[in-house]
């Protein structure tokens, strides 16, 4: 399961966000990491530094391309100028599937630059799932969606997010990018257990998995990857990674950001669970009879 | 409420100026309660009101939106000071919404509406203007194309005819101002950062700016250039400015080399070197290369 086709059947092991603070550090001390995300967005220009250092990563590491502005939950559709520049740089990085969010950003030509909520209605999925089917068709790759932290709930929707989810990659046919964090941070906003919402996403759809840490306010839990991922957090990845196999982690740090070491250590947390799961893979394959068809256990 | 409706109603309201205690407004320019207006699509949570949801996405497009504007034109943020420079990225950022998928193309537009609004550039509009312009220019200047350069000796077979490019990552400036050592303190003060996944914007408190102390007006010709995966802002003498110019403009050669020393006052035995020695430096920054349809004049 890990290897699937909404993955491009890769088994990336666990990677961390490339960002600038760390640049030295890795050009410098070339240290081993599994792979590196990059945010899309900031190398879809035409030249000058962007490029240089993504060439001098994609010398050395395997990228994944992470995006943040293809808005697959607009109305309106999706920006083919994006698009065509998504495409452009995923020949570029190699990347063997796209991320992007289940959101919509953008209306009537004018960008909020976030990632706004969906209300989950059938309207909704149906015009998610033509634009994820849209971007897979013209970039010919796989693109995975990722759910993410919410603030809002809307009086329209007409079923749950995870129900919302299903709808949507069933219907396009595509991957899911499940960042754990996320369901915690909305599950602790909108009073659900996270653990209902993670039981109910299709495990064999999961191409790769979120990590990150968040911040609590009075009323609510941003989603503000400046910490440390906490306990309830990492049994969810468990729990995540018993259902879908050792899948392909990363952890998002965004501000505060520590040093590479710090970062790559609180990643690499995730072996404990990747580990033990594949260990426990290894035991039930071997006491297979020979000839019996081995089939993932869920 | 079909989808469309829902995403316009939500955008008008997440793209609502805030507060200037950074808070959602409580009432629409026409008098509806925002209150209202929220609890007629979110819904409440047991912790939290409708009005308070829809505030974290108010807020967090303006903190977003000020924020990328603050780290692009930190120049400007020192000249007008941080509490101008907020209330005139507001006005700004209210006449001209983000149009692009990209938030680095969000100040493409401020020096044209500054242009048009000078209440907001502080008591030397003039300044602020020459500041905002070699800050945009950075910007394209970073991350622009860079085609194949021109060689000395390519370059030495060129006739009168001749028309050659300015690489697409090269601005020229004339600026009223020598702005350029501020802004390039102003920027080194400043730490670069980049897009990140979907985390939150948190409000930055800016750090202290630089002041500008007691600038005078001075012409100065400058060539915003990358070279080395570096930008840097080179002086040039006005008749290089003016060669320079007309060449970006299509013009040939012998009609560039005209214009530049039409009102020039160089010595006519000095020219011929002058000439030999802009082409031996740009040459060597491989400024020029095969003629296309590039623009890089600015006035």
């Amino acid at each position: 399961m890990p290897a699937n086709r909404f993955n491009g059947f890769t088994d990336y092991g666990v990677g961390i966000g490339l960002r600038i603070p760390h640049y030295q550090h890795i050009f410098s001390e070339k240290p081993t990491v599994d792979w590196f995300e990059i945010i899309s967005e900031n190398y879809i220009v035409d030249g000058g530094r962007p490029m240089q250092v993504l060439d001098q990563i994609l010398d050395r590491y395997k990228v994944v391309q992470h995006g943040v502005s293809m808005y697959l939950g607009s109305s309106q559709g999706l920006n083919r100028e994006h698009l065509k520049r998504v495409k452009t740089l995923a020949r570029r990085t190699n990347t063997p599937w796209l991320s992007d969010h289940l959101c919509w950003g953008s209306v009537d030509g004018t960008y909020s630059h976030d990632l706004l909520p969906m209300p989950y209605t059938f309207e909704a999925a149906r015009i998610t799932a033509e634009n994820i089917r849209h971007a897979q068709d013209f970039i010919e790759l796989p693109v995975v969606v990722e759910n993410v932290s919410s603030y809002a709930e809307f009086h329209d929707s007409q079923m749950t997010e995870w129900e919302f989810l299903n709808e949507v990659v069933e219907a396009a046919d595509c991957g899911i990018l499940l960042d754990v964090n996320n369901i915690y941070v909305s599950s602790q906003n909108h009073d659900f257990d996270p653990f209902e919402y993670l039981n109910s996403v299709p495990a064999e759809r999961v191409a790769q998995i979120h990590i990150a840490g968040h911040s609590r306010y009075e009323k609510y839990i941003l989603d503000t990857h400046d910490h440390a991922v906490i306990d309830p957090v990492w049994q969810l990845y468990a729990r995540a990674i018993q259902r879908c196999g050792p899948t392909a982690t990363l952890l998002e740090w965004d501000d505060k950001i520590p040093s590479f070491a710090e970062v790559h250590a609180e990643a690499l947390k995730a072996n404990r669970f990747l580990d033990q799961k594949a260990a426990a893979e290894n035991l039930w394959l071997s006491q297979e009879t020979p000839g019996q068809v081995a089939e993932q256990p869920r | 409420m079909t989808l469309l409706e829902l995403q316009r109603k939500m955008a008008a309201a997440v793209t609502r100026p805030l507060t200037t205690g950074y808070e959602m407004q409580e009432e629409t320019e026409d008098g509806c309660f925002m209150s209202i207006e929220a609890e007629s699509f979110i819904k409440p949570s047991a912790r939290a009101t409708s009005f308070e949801r829809l505030e974290i996405y108010n807020q967090q497009y303006w903190f977003r939106a000020m924020s990328a504007l603050r780290e692009d034109f930190p120049g400007l943020a020192s000249i007008v000071g941080e509490e101008r420079f907020e209330a005139l990225s507001i006005a700004y950022l209210t006449a001209n919404p983000s149009s692009s998928y990209t938030l680095r193309d969000l100040g493409s537009l401020f020096e044209q509406w500054l242009r048009a609004n000078p209440s907001w550039a502080g008591p030397n509009p003039a300044l602020a203007l020459d500041v905002v312009r070699l800050e945009w220019a950075y910007i394209e200047a970073f991350d622009s194309r860079q085609e194949p350069a021109l060689t000395l000796s390519d370059l030495s077979v060129l006739s009168a005819e001749s028309q050659l490019a300015l690489q697409p990552h090269i601005r020229l400036l004339e600026l009223q101002y020598p702005v350029d050592d501020f802004v390039i303190a102003v920027h080194r003060a400043q730490a670069n950062s980049s897009v990140a996944s979907n985390a939150i914007t948190q409000r930055k408190r800016p750090r202290t700016t630089k002041k500008m102390a007691g600038l005078q007006p001075r012409k100065v010709y400058l060539a915003v250039h990358r070279f080395d995966f570096s930008v840097y802002y080179k002086h040039l003498e006005p008749e290089a400015f003016l060669l320079l110019e007309a060449l970006a403009r299509g013009a040939s050669l012998g009609v560039a080399l005209e214009e530049a020393f039409r009102d020039s006052v160089m010595a006519d035995v000095d020219r011929g070197k002058s000439v030999r020695e802009w082409f031996a430096t740009t040459a060597e920054l491989g400024w020029f290369c095969q003629p296309a349809a590039h623009k890089n004049i600015e006035h």
